[in-house]
Order: C-alpha cells, then sequence, then structure tokens
C-alpha cells in the first residue's frame, strides 16, 4: 500500500499538468471553468492522497515520544 | 465610517485576545517561543494554514487572477495542496522528532548541529531574516491599501489626499502596532490562537464575499458568462484570436491617438471647429458620462484627422516620442541604437513620475467627497484609475507560458524552508497532531482560492450594477480589485467585516514572521555567542520582543517606499526559501551531505537569487523569466548541483553526528 499511495502522489504531480485544457474556456455548470474545477479536482485528490498516507505510510520518527535531552541547540 | 469602526472593534477583540493569551504566559522562553510544545490537531491545522495564508492568498490571488486568468489557481493553489503536505510530512515531522529530541527551537539550531559548523548560523541568520523581509512586506503593505480603500469618506475634513479615508502609512502602521502587541504579550501561544481565530474569520467570511459579490454581479453564470464573452482567455492559459484582433484594433486607435496628440503640441495641427464638429458626429447618441466625453471626443477626433490626413506621417522616431509621451513614460537620457523599436517597458522607457499629478489637474474640479459621487464627482483614485484608463497603451493580452507553468511547481518548496513553519512545528503536541493538518491543507487551500480566482476573473468583465460601464478600469491595480469590489458592491456593514476577513488573513501570517524573526534572533545569535548563563530568561524573552519591534520598523519603513505587486513579491521571497529547500531535504535524508557541501547550496542559493531579483528589476517585472522557466527553476538548480557536488567531493560528517541524525 505504500508504494501505492507513493505512486498515486506521482500520479499527481504528472496530473497537475493539464496541458489537454490549456486552450479550453468551457464553463461547467454554467459558471465554473474547467481547468479550474479540474485543479480543485486535485487539491480534493491531493486531500484523499494525504490521507491514505497518515494511515499507510505514517514515518517511523512519528512514534518517537520525542522527549528532549538538553535545553537549546549547540554548535558543534 | 462604519467599515472603519468595525475594523477597529475586530482589532480591540484581537488585542484583548493576546492578552488573555498572555495571561497564561508561563514566564519562560520556551513557552513565549514554543507554546511548551502544547499545540494539538487542531490548533496546529488553523495556525500553519493561516501562516502560510497571507495577503497572497486573498488580495494576491485575486488581484493575479484580474491579471492572469484562471490559471493562477494551478500555478500554486493546487501545487501548493501536493507540495506542502508532502513537506509538512516528508520534513516537517522528521524536524519535529529531532527538534524534540534535541531540544531545538529553530533551523539554525538543527543546523549547526547536524552540519557540525557553528558558521552556518552567522550565513543563514542574515539570510533567512533578509528573505522573510520581502514576506513581511506583502503583508505589512497589502493591510495599508486595504485600509485605505475600505476606508474612503470616513472622514469630512482629513485626509483628503487618501480620499478622506485611512492613509496606507496609518493602517499599515495600526496593523503592525495591534499585530506586535498581541505577539509581544501572548508569545507562541497568542500567536497560535489568533492565527486560528483569524483562520475561521477569513474563511467564512471569504465565503460570504463570494457569494454577495456574485450576487450583486448577477449571480454566478451571469458572471462567468460575462468573462467567456469579453475575456475569454482569462478562463483557460492562452488567447484566443478574437481578443488578440480585440487588442490589435484598441492599439490601432490608442497609437492614432498619441500620435494626433503629438502632432497638435508639436506640429502645430490645430483642427478647425468644422472639421471638430464633423469629428465628434459617430459620438452622438452613445451614452457617455460626462468626464469620459473630453477624452471619447479626443479620440474620434485624432482618428479623423488621420483619416484625412490632415497632418503630415510622422517619422520613426517622432511616432515613438508620441508613443512616449502618451503612455506618461521618459525618453532615457542616452537614446540607445534602434531605440524606435523598442517596447515600452519600464526597462526601456521607465515611467514619468509626475503623472499622477497631471491625472489630479485634469480632474480637479470634478474631485470630491466620496460622498458627492452622487453628484457627478470622483475620489482622487478614480481621477488617477480614469486618467490611466484613458491615456494610456492598452495592455496586450497573453497566456501562461507551459514551460512557465511547470517550473511554478518548484514555488511551494518554500515552505520546507520557512522557519516560521519550523516553529509552528515545533509547537505541536504529538507527531499525531501533524496528520490533520496534512489531510486537510489542500482541501483549505482550495476553499480560500477557488472563490478568490473566481472574484478577480469575474472583475475583468463585472459592469457596475444597472449600467453598462466596466466596473474596473484598465490598468487598475490588481493589489486593490478585491477590496474594490468588496467597497462597491456591498453594503459598509459588510464591507467591514469583509475587510476584517481579509485583515485577519494578512494578520495571522505577520504574528508568526513576527515570533520567529524575535526567536532566531535571540537563539541563535544573542544566547548562541553571549552564553546561556549570561541572561536571564526574562532577558532572552525581552531581547526577542525589541528585535522584533526593530524589525517591524524596518519592513514598515521599506513597505512605504514602493509599491509591486503582493503576487510578484511573494513569488520572489517564496523562490528564495525554495532554493534553500535542497538543504533541508539533504540534511534529513541524506548522510553524505557535508559541512562545505551545505555552504556551496546557501551560497549558490542565494548568489543566483541576488542575480535573478536584480535582473528582474527588483520585482518590478511581473513576468520574469529566465530561460524561458521561472527563476525558481535556476535558483534550485544551482544550490542543488553546488550541494551535491561539493559534498561528494568533500569528507563526510562523522560517525557521531550520523548516528544523532539517522537510524540505523
Amino acid at each position: 500500500m505504500k508504494y501505492v499511495v507513493w505512486g498515486m502522489v506521482i500520479l499527481l504531480i504528472a496530473a497537475h499538468q493539464d496541458v489537454w485544457f490549456w486552450s479550453d474556456p468551457t464553463l461547467v455548470f454554467g459558471f465554473m471553468p474547467v481547468t479550474l474545477l479540474y485543479h480543485a479536482g486535485i487539491s480534493l485528490a491531493a486531500g484523499f492522497t494525504w490521507f491514505l498516507a497518515t494511515k499507510f505510510c505514517w514515518p517511523e520518527v512519528a512514534d518517537d515520544s520525542g522527549q528532549p535531552n538538553r535545553d537549546g541547540g549547540a554548535g558543534a | 465610517m462604519t467599515q472603519l469602526v468595525i475594523i477597529l472593534i475586530y482589532l480591540g477583540l484581537l488585542l484583548g485576545l493576546g492578552g488573555i493569551a498572555g495571561r497564561l504566559f508561563r514566564g519562560t522562553s520556551k513557552d513565549y517561543m514554543l507554546a511548551s510544545h502544547s499545540i494539538g490537531p487542531f490548533l496546529l491545522l488553523m495556525s500553519i494554514f493561516g501562516t502560510t495564508m497571507t495577503a497572497f492568498a486573498l488580495v494576491g490571488s485575486s488581484g493575479e487572477a484580474y491579471k492572469e486568468g484562471v490559471g493562477v489557481y494551478g500555478m500554486l493553489a493546487s501545487s501548493s495542496g501536493i507540495i506542502h503536505s508532502l513537506c509538512f510530512f516528508l520534513i516537517g515531522i522528521r524536524l519535529w522528532g529531532l527538534g524534540r529530541r534535541h531540544g531545538y527551537t529553530t533551523q539554525i539550531q538543527f543546523f549547526r548541529d547536524r552540519l557540525e559548523s557553528d558558521k552556518i548560523g552567522l550565513l543563514l541568520f542574515p539570510i533567512l531574516v533578509g528573505l522573510v523581509i520581502p514576506y513581511l512586506l506583502i503583508g505589512v503593505m497589502a493591510s495599508g491599501t486595504v485600509i485605505s480603500s475600505i476606508t474612503e469618506g470616513a472622514f469630512t475634513n482629513i485626509f483628503a489626499d487618501y480620499d478622506y479615508g485611512v492613509p496606507p502609512w496609518l493602517g499599515s502602521m495600526v496593523i503592525c502596532m495591534v499585530v506586535l502587541t498581541y505577539v509581544f504579550f501572548g508569545g507562541m501561544r497568542g500567536t497560535a490562537w489568533a492565527n486560528a481565530f483569524q483562520t475561521m474569520v477569513f474563511m467564512a467570511l471569504g465565503l460570504v464575499t463570494f457569494l454577495v459579490i456574485s450576487n450583486k454581479i448577477g449571480g454566478l453564470n451571469a458572471a462567468s458568462e460575462a468573462v467567456a464573452k469579453m475575456h475569454p482567455s482569462k478562463l483557460m492559459r492562452s488567447i484566443t484570436p478574437e481578443e488578440e484582433q480585440s487588442y490589435e484594433t484598441q492599439l490601432k486607435a490608442w497609437t492614432a491617438l498619441a500620435e494626433y496628440n503629438w502632432a497638435v503640441e508639436n506640429k502645430g495641427l490645430l483642427l478647425t471647429d468644422t472639421q471638430k464638429t464633423d469629428a465628434h458626429k459617430v459620438l452622438e447618441g452613445k451614452p457617455i458620462p460626462p468626464w469620459m466625453k473630453p477624452f471619447r471626443q479626443r479620440s474620434v477626433e485624432a482618428g479623423f484627422a488621420k483619416k484625412n490626413q490632415l497632418y503630415e506621417k510622422l517619422t520613426h522616431a517622432e511616432q515613438k516620442k508620441a508613443h512616449v509621451a502618451q503612455d506618461d513614460r521618459l525618453l532615457p537620457d542616452a537614446l540607445p541604437e534602434g531605440w524606435e523599436a523598442l517596447p515600452l517597458t519600464n526597462d526601456n522607457f521607465p515611467r514619468d513620475g509626475q503623472w499622477e499629478t497631471r491625472a489630479i489637474a485634469t480632474f480637479k474640479d470634478q474631485i470630491g467627497h466620496p460622498s458627492e459621487k452622487t453628484q457627478g464627482k470622483m475620489t482622487r483614485k478614480q481621477a488617477i484609475g480614469r486618467y490611466r484608463a484613458m491615456r494610456w497603451a492598452p495592455e496586450k493580452p497573453h497566456g501562461i507560458d507551459k514551460w512557465m507553468f511547470l517550473t511554478y511547481f518548484l514555488v511551494p518548496l518554500s515552505v520546507g524552508m520557512f522557519p516560521h513553519l519550523f516553529q509552528h512545528w515545533l509547537t505541536a503536541k504529538s507527531a499525531e497532531s501533524f496528520k490533520l493538518p496534512i489531510i486537510a491543507h489542500p482541501l483549505f487551500i482550495m476553499i480560500v482560492w477557488v472563490p478568490c480566482v473566481l472574484i478577480g476573473v469575474w472583475a475583468t468583465a463585472a459592469t457596475v450594477p444597472g449600467k453598462p460601464v466596466a466596473l474596473i478600469p484598465p490598468h487598475f491595480n490588481p493589489n486593490a480589485v478585491l477590496v474594490y469590489m468588496v467597497s462597491t458592491l456591498t453594503s459598509p456593514v459588510l464591507a467591514g467585516f469583509l475587510t476584517a476577513g481579509i485583515l485577519a488573513a494578512i494578520m495571522s501570517s505577520l504574528d508568526s514572521q513576527f515570533l520567529c524573526i524575535g526567536t532566531i534572533f535571540t537563539e541563535d545569535i544573542v544566547v548562541h555567542y553571549g552564553g546561556k548563563q549570561r541572561f536571564t530568561d526574562k532577558q532572552v524573552v525581552l531581547m526577542a520582543r525589541l528585535f522584533v519591534v526593530a524589525m517591524v520598523a524596518v519592513t514598515y519603513i521599506l513597505s512605504l517606499m514602493g509599491v509591486r505587486r503582493v503576487f510578484t513579491l511573494g513569488v520572489w521571497c517564496f523562490s528564495g526559501f525554495s532554493s534553500l529547500f535542497p538543504l533541508v531535504f539533504a540534511a534529513v535524508y541524506w548522510k553524505r551531505l557535508t559541512k562545505p557541501g551545505a555552504y556551496a547550496c546557501v551560497i549558490a542559493a542565494i548568489t543566483s537569487w541576488l542575480y535573478l531579483f536584480h535582473a528582474s528589476g527588483y520585482g518590478a517585472k511581473p513576468n520574469f523569466s529566465f530561460g524561458g522557466m521561472m527563476p525558481v527553476a535556476t535558483m534550485v538548480a544551482c544550490s542543488t548541483a553546488a550541494l551535491i557536488l561539493v559534498s561528494l567531493a568533500t569528507k563526510p560528517p562523522s560517525e557521531s553526528t550520523l548516528a544523532k541524525f539517522f537510524r540505523k
């Protein structure tokens, strides 16, 4: 599933380059420019993809308790 | 006045919120800067979203859609929905884990440890602060414009030069003071609360604005159909032949006007009264507002004179001089070879600084208080706008280049290096807190941007309700499109609330940025070099506050110096941070990243940024490209190449450092 999710992210990035709507002024539902609707769809798909990512690809570091072991950072 | 009162009440509410957060302040620098790592998922979502959506999102997106069309959404909104969450997921969570484990408050602390270099802080500090300043400028400038536009006519006998409204310099100053106050007393907790509150305000009021405006201009369908009829290119990313043709026709008429005016001024051309009467006949029966009549008459006289060959054809040099004068531009002192063929751009022929004075003088008898509009008077802003619309060359329509669109994708990478976002990430109570922001961020972007982009596009074809007159004249300031629509099309009460929503979006970013620069100054410079034992916690907080005040003052002064398109300035700022993205990505994921590799990356990033920013006239050219692509592509390529090549050629980090930052 992890690979499916990352595949979806790559697909989203590719689908974002919608050259097919470049010169299309069609209004969907009578008011919505088709390219704007398409990109709003990309935003929705991104939300869904990231939902899957948090379910199936949650990084290991996220399980850390995250207790600090010193105060403030320091240089080497 | 109603709008002003509502805005003041809203600002008062924010101060109250800051005061409450201040009462909960635990007195420690950790609490002031990171809210003691107490922020849960909802507050984290709202504060991160509020921080990333600034004037850029509301004022900038609608203004840019007005200029460039709906492609703006794809360029920055849908791409940000993918890339921002990707950065939160890949970078934010990892940095949160490292920050909690090793006690970091700022990015520089992390880089110092990871790169085994104390001096990297000295290199990064001025760059990060320097790049945050244009980001702050966006908010400070936009807030002044918004308040000034919406409060027109609020006073009866003061600020006549600002149409009896709050001057932009005063509006910007008040906003800076309010944000400064609640950041000052509330610290990160106050900032997170205010952000969450303001994010809810601007999202809710944004939707109300959308519905009210669409209703006022005839409904969703009518508004979009008007655009499809008049400016179809705004609904896509290329230009239709009809629009190209329309531009050519307008340009031809404008050229004739410019050359006629030149001949009148310099060649003694004078039409007789009979000729003028003949020329004016074409205007008979046309509904022309009184203020426009002299301009239209002059225009038809120009056509008449040209058609009847009433003056000798001008030479190429005379024609160019005529065009330059008509467009209120200046000829350079030393004319370059072939200057007659150069296009009318700011680079070739800078705008004459006196044109606004001439605009006011042209309409001086017709300028009055905004309340006198019904009696045929106009405001100073209207006078300036009408002068530009009637005098300057028509704007050439242009589409969006495919390479520019593709390379825009690199701009949202900036969130990986925003210092204020790093600080917000570290406020999270747990890694689980990140889940909601990661999922909801693209959806929230859609909720805010789609209405703003539609409003901006509708503005290109909207007419004054009940009249066949364009609501927004040509050459209109894009930053003012949204506010102008709000102030013209809604009631004073609603306009006041909607303005509060716009200011909420602006302030919810300013606060985090103010706090962040204070934090990095105290943590990375004062405490780091002065020694932790040297200062009490109270002194550290005081120094953070004083540095914030100093930086706000610097930004405020810069904001008074010049006006740039909010969107353009934002893109330059984001591009600078994006060019540093390879550094943070490699620091988290690439063991082979070395100290010299990191220095090379930062130097390549900032050098390429400075070079390209200079080449763009410091943001004066809105559609500046390099190699046919967005400048960010060159910057990221330079910084990435420098990072990889120098890292591979130098000694890898020590085993102890790698063990500290990477699991086996």
